[in-house]
């Protein structure tokens, strides 16, 4: 279950995209979301598909990969397309009982599926190719404009690492403990949701107490160590723009820029609209 | 009724490319009434093997026969098999997780459908058995030293009444006096109780003194299975398995090889002295 | 030369337990003035069953804990001066006993390169630091692992390469080889010794197993929070009946020697290896 979810695992191979810097990826995907939802024509959505798939291409990871990540919000989109199908105004093209479904509507659900696959490849796209700790450190960076509000940016950073560097061990942890209770009959399978969850009390109790004393044993490391939060600190490899980067932005920029002005509908009819009227002198 | 493995592997990724044969073809009878030690090196299968031996791993061909039944049949009772085949986990302390000491032994007979009477009195004959203080019964699992929590987890297996009982390195990071009380304890759990022991450990010293039947695992085979003389008596090839020979018979052997008529089978430093002894005063 | 590189003068360390006022309840002695001096380039062994204070003696070192009374000395600074705690740290690395829960980096280097990090160090110097801290353990091959793909051992001796890269003057390891296998604890052993024998590092061992110490300079014994024994291995060793009633084990070897010696062997006192105990026996023929 735990291993469906691709959000959040790296995929090693080499490609370019895995080499650029992370603060590039993630400003990418910032903008191609913010794209995303501006577009109200096909030609947008167009658009942004042969982006999203160049850049999967050029990110060597296999498609298979990316849209295994899907599978976890299969849920979440039936319920949108739903909501949008049913409730939304307009046209109806069949009505039945209390229920109508409209032009709009189906528009609409249409467009939510499209943008929906499209945020969760993308921001997979950026995971796979990043690891962990190249992704905290471009937020770190990235986000450095924060210490202005006194957003301690550098700690959190430390603990997103120290958490993603956890999971796997807790997780194992998490295996033995249930396979101990398992050897003193404890039974996590049957019964309804209420035994279920109260099966999993000698579980989450020594799971509890093991993380805390994990972690109190990683603090007085990390203290062994000097570690006295993100301030003076230098970095062994602090990330620097290359030409690829640079490359990339201009890329990026272009995209966003002329697909958001080509995937505006109104753009295109108004332009359509005032052709329409100079050659024919009347509106559409 | 023995346990029986017959032919048992186990690949893990068996779907990926780089499968792990954990277990290769494993061959075991284990009667009872023996006191066993397994050994092997980390990795070696040891762990694995054992988890086979009450249900919690099952494997991916070969069978496991408890009682005369093969355990992977569907309608084969787990719990059942669990209540016979008691196995603590390395550090078992981990596990506990109620708030006092009694109340975390009575989980096993309860999760066994024991009636409260006789879980109580199988909780409180289990604590005798590992020699619990009487004090500490109600005392919370917080206060109690290293030694204490590990012998209140085997208790909480203990309480199930099983006819085998396997421990994982049950003297992990305990120091010189204490693992030598939990060996003791287990040893006078086999002689007065009659329980079958599996002893699993990655010292030879600690096996050497007590066991009647040694199994060393290595690469997810057994490599020797024999008494412990006959086992030890395979020097190199331990070594070459990352195993040591308890020092005593190392000792006696480097001074075989000098001409010495000392027993190159001794087990204690008791034993090495007394054939030492033994062969230099006949020499004069 | 001669410097003492940690010195502790009377170091008194109580735990006291408060009830849900704050008013205490309980005090426990841990540690009972105690004075343990170690020289640059020295090997000190401290040993004691668990419980007998050797860890909370180790955490004074590091300043992470404070004495109730007496003093603690690193490097010339007393631990308890606010000002220095970073220099204290910094030149008494902490190597603790769970290898999983003292590695920060997803990256071997990168763990090894945190501590220099936290000091400030410039990129160019951790880099080279981190490089020949791994080289010093034997863990410059897997610079690029992940840890969680490592074995205990090989854990460990990234974590004393961590601390290494801090420039130590000198490295505690509290109970290094606890939760390792016998072949960890084999290779880990073997780093610290190379540490010492090499690179010159002020090593402080504290452990129950006794055969790790046969080659250090100077053991102390504790028990119950005080220093009961001290000196050589060989003298310590020799004293076979006081190391049992302290709960210690006694290496192999010499448990040999000495019940041989109760049969009337003229033996030499403090045999501490296998090789020397063959080499004696052999004298007596």
């Amino acid at each position: 279950m735990i291993r469906d979810i691709t959000i959040g695992q790296y995929y090693q191979t080499k490609s370019v995209i895995h080499r650029l810097d992370p603060r590039v990826k993630l400003l990418g995907t910032l903008l191609f979301i913010i794209a995303l939802f501006t577009y109200n024509n096909p030609v947008g959505y167009i658009i942004g598909i042969i982006f999203l798939c160049t850049v999967i291409k050029l990110s060597h990871v296999p498609f298979k990969f990316i849209t295994k990540g899907l599978k976890g919000i299969i849920l979440i989109l039936c319920f949108t397309v739903l909501i949008n199908l049913f409730l939304t105004p307009g046209t109806p093209i069949i009505a039945f009982w209390k229920i109508t479904i409209t032009y709009e509507g189906l528009a609409v659900a249409f467009s939510m599926i499209l943008r929906l696959t499209m945020l969760i490849m993308g921001s997979s796209i950026v995971t796979l190719t990043t690891t962990p700790n190249n992704l905290t450190d471009g937020l770190e960076k990235g986000m450095g404009f924060m210490k202005i509000f006194r957003v301690p940016v550098g700690d959190v950073a430390m603990m997103m690492s120290i958490a993603l560097r956890f999971i796997p061990i807790l997780l194992e942890e998490t295996d033995r403990i249930m396979k101990a209770q398992l050897a003193r009959g404890a039974d996590f399978e049957s019964g309804n949701i209420v035994k279920k969850a109260k099966a999993l009390v000698p579980v989450l109790v020594p799971l509890f107490v093991s993380a805390f004393r994990r972690a109190g044993d990683l603090a007085m490391a990390m203290e062994a160590r000097c570690y006295r939060g993100g301030d003076g600190r230098t970095k062994m490899k602090p990330l620097v723009y290359k030409k690829r980067d640079a490359i990339a932005y201009i890329i990026l920029f272009t995209f966003v820029i002329v697909s958001i002005w080509l995937g505006r509908w109104s753009v295109i009819t108004d332009f359509f609209r005032s052709i329409y009227m100079n050659l024919f002198g009347c509106p559409l | 009724m023995p346990l029986i493995l017959d032919h048992v592997c186990q690949i893990y990724n068996a779907d990926t490319e780089t499968p792990v044969k954990a277990l290769d073809d494993v061959n075991l009878v284990i009667p009872e009434g023996q006191f066993i030690g397994v050994i092997g090196h980390t990795g070696s299968g040891k762990s694995t093997l054992i988890q086979h031996m009450n249900g919690l791993i099952l494997p991916t061909s070969g069978s496991v026969y408890f009682n005369g039944r093969d355990i992977t049949d569907k309608d084969f009772d787990k719990k059942e098999l669990r209540k016979h085949v008691g196995l603590v986990f390395q550090y078992p302390e981990h596990q506990l997780f109620e708030t006092d000491v009694f109340e975390d032994v009575c989980f096993g007979p309860k999760n066994m459908g024991m009636s409260k009477k006789e879980t109580e009195l199988a909780a409180f004959e289990a604590l005798r058995k590992v020699s619990f203080p009487e004090d500490l019964y109600y005392a919370s699992v917080f206060e109690l030293s290293g030694g204490q929590k590990r012998r209140a987890a085997i208790a909480g297996v203990l309480a199930m009444k099983p006819d085998f009982l396997i421990l994982d390195e049950p003297t992990a990071g305990l120091d010189p006096v204490g693992r030598c009380e939990i060996l003791d304890m287990v040893s006078e759990l086999h002689r007065s109780a009659g329980i079958t022991i599996i002893l699993v450990s990655h010292s030879m010293e600690d096996v050497a003194m007590y066991v009647e039947r040694v199994i060393v695992m290595d690469k997810g085979r057994v490599a020797y299975d024999d008494v412990p003389r006959e086992v030890f008596s395979h020097s190199e090839e331990l070594e070459q398995m990352g195993l040591a020979i308890p020092e005593p018979a190392k000792i006696t052997r480097e001074l075989l090889k000098r001409g010495f008529d000392v027993d190159p089978g001794v087990l204690t430093s008791s034993e090495a002295a007394d054939s030492i002894y033994k062969a230099l005063t006949k020499n004069r | 030369m001669s410097m003492d590189i940690v010195k502790t003068d009377n170091l008194v360390f109580e735990y006291i337990r408060r009830d849900d006022e704050g008013n205490p309840v309980d005090v426990t002695t841990a540690l009972d003035h105690v004075n343990i001096d170690v020289k640059q380039g020295e090997f000190v062994g401290i040993l004691g069953h668990n419980g007998s204070g050797k860890s909370t003696f180790a955490k004074h070192l590091n300043a992470i804990l404070y004495p109730t009374d007496g003093t603690v000395i690193v490097n010339g600074m007393n631990t308890t001066d606010d000002d220095k705690l970073w220099d204290v740290r910094s030149s008494a690395g902490m190597v603790f006993q769970n290898p999983d829960n003292q590695i920060i980096g997803q990256v071997v280097e990168e763990d090894v390169g945190f501590g220099p990090e936290n000091l400030g160090v410039p990129t160019k110097e951790i880099w080279s630091r981190v490089e020949e801290s791994l080289r010093a353990v034997g863990m410059l091959e897997y610079r690029l692992k992940s840890p969680s793909r490592l074995s205990g051992g090989q854990k460990q001796r990234v974590s004393i390469a961590g601390v290494l890269a801090m420039h130590p003057k000198c490295i505690i390891l509290d109970e290094p080889t606890a939760m390792l296998d016998p072949s960890g604890r084999k290779e880990v052993v073997r780093a610290i010794r190379g540490l010492n024998d090499v690179e010159k590092m002020t090593v402080i061992l504290i452990t129950h197993y006794m055969d790790e110490v046969v080659h250090a300079d100077r053991i102390f014994v504790m028990d119950k929070g005080k220093v009961v024994m001290q000196g050589t291995p060989k003298e310590i060793f020799s004293d076979v009946p006081a190391l049992k009633a302290l709960r210690l084990d006694v290496p192999g070897p010499t448990r040999i020697a000495w019940e041989l010696k109760q049969k009337g062997i003229p033996l030499p006192d403090g045999i501490l290896t296998c090789e020397e105990l063959v080499r004696e026996i052999e004298k007596c023929r």
